[in-house]
């Protein structure tokens, strides 16, 4: 089927484009530079036309998803959709369904989401519900931070190994990236404790974060993975950790981007910086740093980091930081499930209410605002809210809307929000508005970039995959900065979504439900022979410790409906 | 009180659910209009007439309306929900899901009911001549905010955790109730007439239990605070003897009671 896009007012940062008339072409799924007369025309006039949504930090399959499910069947109480058609039944507000999830993404106009923490042992399961997570292309970064073989590589200063492995297991378990989530903390809960900055030995293994991070940001340039290291700091949600967020920010600083696939020129993807960007000793005094780490990022180039913005919902946490998760469950009183995971990782997960009314929400949610508007070069920072750990990805038009008018942030800040948030934040001085340029960078192309996938994701030029959202709202006529529900209403509801060249929603409703995206996944091996010697390791610790055979933990082809690894020479 | 009149004709093997016949929504309709009200039947939806023949006189007002359920409906689920206004009167038993999310009104059921009856409850009054099963005026599953209002009477006897995660209101049991009555509960009022028989307000934050019959077998984590006569709850004044407990220190923060009749727990006393 061949397609003619017409008349939209397109806006593609890649390719420079900024609001102009520009008609797209689609034919065989990919954007294509004419098609026949017999194309079928979309008319676009007075619409918004952007590439498909990118979304690089998410939690939307695995362990710990589905155990926030178990958790928490409340948060499906009120919210829930029918089976209408093909499309499946579904529920949860915070944790929902994987159909559900993959139909919700499609609805705002988003094609591409990453999950971003993927125990390898968990790979199976994770992959298990990517099979029923339609309409998204996907995949999943493996959490590496606090897995023995690692720190123990890393420890006796052997790269080289260390690259092996983690170019085996990487591929062995069709992961995408590697994702560090407080390093060696989760490996010091193991032991009843946590780690204090990066600089705190780990119990028995006597690394340190730094030790961890720096090594891991090596190894991945060593193999030369399409993405950077993708860190979640030390010391998450603490007052006062803006410091140690800095210190680990500067351990990259000499480390040189060498993807061998995709145009990354940055060593770091920090992510969720919202929560790591917090001054003061205690919940008393706690205040706002994110001048301090915008100011950081504005003056480095090796770094991109996403946000995960507060949305102001009740909403479900779950992270590879388990003593981060026991803490918060000791601070709310709400309950509690835990999880060790071998030789890898941990996670926790706890129900958590972001009220506007509560101080320290108020100046979280200003953290997060803080970071977008005072980071000069939009294509340092994404949009995520680290669904759900800050808030449902479903809200993302609402962030949106925020970044796009100071009116509805003003608003907010007078009416609804704690005064601490204009006692210990910037926000409420702060009148930058983003253009509808700078969305479709925060949400589009600075994601697609740093992940490596710039070539076919985040954009519309000719050869890219032909995923692309049409928005019911004229940027000619309508001004987003007064008219911020029409626009929060315009990016929940797309017009029309294509992905791979076909429609999958018209008028906000899936139309197209049974479709399935890509699973990308990294196919490297950093050196045969030394692999082969790190395998034997490896398979001497699995008898010795793992609760499986070596031979269970591989992700078979079978795992994966639509198969796109990206190889590494 | 203009009555309508609801006789069940059979009860299906598969559940109804009657989640949109109360007062609020029959007012203004007419008998053909409430006849062809959709109900759940499993995961399909039939007409009110397919299973119930339908009479009497509806009412503008809500609050004069008083629907009639005239016989037993077993197999019939959530009769109430939701209901701010007006009367319902089950002349037999019914299912699970009795007076849910209830914020006004009366309901009455002759018979005995299922689990969960008035869960999530607000406001209203709810009265079980029969026993009740599980979960009475409890949370949904998974929450930990519950009833906040309204008062619960059974006049049987009641089953597990009823009072899960109250915050407010009154739940009345006139028999007895099992094991861990109160569980959680952080408000409001539970009273047990009859025989409680383990662990009673388990994990509860706040809120006052009194048993007027035996606790078999107490929890460890409730301080003795003596004995007390002549209690005063909710302005009724309860004129026996209770040990009084309060807890449960198994959860930080507490500050829940529980009053244990003193001529039949002196086995649970330190
Ligand atoms: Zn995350």
């Amino acid at each position: 089927m061949e397609y003619i896009i017409k008349n939209g007012n397109v806006f593609d940062p890649a390719n420079n484009i900024n609001g102009e008339k520009i008609d797209i072409c689609i034919s065989n799924g990919k954007i294509v530079e004419a098609v026949k007369d017999s194309a079928k025309v979309i008319d676009a006039s007075n619409k918004i036309v952007m590439p498909g949504g990118v979304d690089l930090h998410t939690h939307i399959a695995g362990g710990k998803v589905n155990l926030g499910r178990l958790l928490r069947p409340e948060d499906s109480k009120d919210f829930y959709e029918s089976k209408v058609g093909n499309k499946r039944s579904g529920s949860g507000f915070s944790v929902p369904s994987t159909f559900m999830t993959g139909y919700q993404y499609a609805r705002m106009g988003y094609t591409t989401a990453m999950e971003a923490a993927m125990p390898p042992i968990m790979a199976k399961h994770t992959h298990e519900e990517f099979l029923d997570t339609p309409l998204l292309d996907k995949g999943a970064y493996d959490l590496l931070g606090n897995n023995w073989f690692v720190m123990e590589y890393l420890k006796e200063g052997n790269l080289d190994e260390c690259a092996a492995f983690v170019a085996w297991l990487i591929r062995v378990t069709k992961g995408y990236a590697i994702k560090i989530v407080n390093p060696g903390g989760t490996e010091a809960w193991g032991w009843g404790g946590n780690v204090q900055g990066i600089n705190d030995p780990v119990p028995y293994f006597d690394i340190t974060g730094a030790e961890i991070i720096k090594g891991l940001g090596k190894v991945n340039e060593m193999i030369g993975l399409p993405h950077s290291i993708h860190l979640h700091c030390n010391d998450l949600g603490q007052p006062g950790n803006y410091e140690t967020t800095l210190k680990s920010f500067d351990l990259l600083k000499n480390i040189e981007a060498n993807p061998k696939y995709g145009e990354r020129d940055t060593s770091l993807h920090a992510t969720h910086v919202q929560f790591h960007s917090y001054g003061g000793t205690s919940w008393r005094d706690f205040e706002s740093e994110a001048p301090a780490i915008a100011d950081y990022v504005n003056k480095n180039d090796h770094i991109v980091i996403d946000v995960g913005q507060v949305t102001l919902d009740e909403t479900t946490t779950m992270t590879a930081d388990g003593p981060m998760e026991y803490d918060l469950h000791k601070l709310t009183g709400f309950k509690w499930a835990n999880v060790d995971i071998e030789l890898e990782t941990g996670s926790g997960v706890v129900p958590f209410i972001y009220s506007p009314k509560s101080p320290v929400s108020g100046v979280q949610w200003a953290i997060g605002m803080e970071l977008f508007l005072l980071t000069n070069d939009v294509n340092k920072v994404v949009l995520t809210t680290d669904h759900p750990n800050a808030g449902p990805f479903i809200r993302y038009p609402t962030v949106i809307a925020w970044l796009l008018s100071n009116k509805y942030r003003t608003d907010l800040i007078e009416n609804s929000l704690h005064p601490w948030v204009q006692k210990k934040t910037s926000v409420a001085t702060i009148d930058r508005e983003y253009s509808l340029y700078e969305i479709a960078q925060t949400t589009r192309s600075a994601a697609a970039k740093v992940l490596g996938l710039s070539e076919t994701k985040g954009h519309l030029g000719v050869g890219a995959d032909a995923d692309i959202a049409i928005y019911s709202f004229d940027p000619e006529t309508q001004d987003p900065s007064t008219e911020y529900h029409a626009i929060e209403e315009a990016f929940a509801r797309a017009k029309y979504v294509f992905k791979d060249g076909e429609i999958i929603v018209k008028d906000g409703e899936v139309v197209k439900p049974e479709g399935y995206g890509r699973t990308f996944w990294i196919d490297s091996q950093y050196d045969s022979e030394l692999e082969n010697k790190v395998v034997e390791d490896v398979k001497i610790k699995f008898k010795k410790y793992y609760s499986i055979n070596f031979d269970s933990y591989r992700v078979h082809d079978e795992y994966i409906r639509k198969s796109s690894p990206i190889k590494l020479s | 009180m203009n009555e309508i009149i609801l006789t069940p004709k059979e009860q299906p093997s598969v559940p109804l659910e009657l989640l949109n016949v109360n007062p609020d929504t029959v007012a203004g309709k007419s008998i053909d209009e409430i006849r062809q009200i959709k109900i759940a039947h499993g995961n399909t939806e039939v007409e009110l007439s397919e299973f119930f023949n339908v009479k009497g006189e509806s009412s503008e007002n809500p609050s004069e309306i008083r629907i009639v359920i005239d016989g037993d409906v077993y197999n019939t689920k959530r009769i109430g929900y939701g209901m701010q206004s007006g009367e319902i009167l089950v002349k037999g038993n019914a299912s699970m899901y009795v007076g849910t999310e209830m914020k006004g009104g009366k309901i009455v059921v002759e018979g005995n009911v299922g689990s969960w009856a008035g869960r999530d409850m607000e406001g209203g009054e709810l009265i079980i001549m029969g026993n009740a099963g599980d979960y009475v005026g409890s949370a949904y599953r998974g929450d930990w905010r519950g009833m906040s209002g309204g008062k619960i009477t059974v006049h049987g006897n009641a089953g597990n955790e009823i009072g899960e995660y109250m915050l407010g209101g009154k739940i009345e049991v006139k028999g007895n109730a099992t094991t861990l009555a109160g569980i959680h509960m952080n408000g409001g009022v539970l009273v047990i007439h009859g025989d409680a028989t383990t662990r009673v307000g388990g994990e509860m934050m706040n809120g006052t239990i009194i048993v007027k019959g035996r606790i078999d077998e107490f929890l460890p984590g409730f301080k003795y605070h003596g004995i007390e006569k002549n209690i005063e709850i909710d302005g009724e004044v309860i004129d026996s003897s209770f040990y009084k407990f309060e807890g449960d220190f198994a959860v930080k923060g507490c500050g829940g009671i529980v009053y244990a009749n003193a001529s039949k727990n002196g086995h649970i006393v330190p």
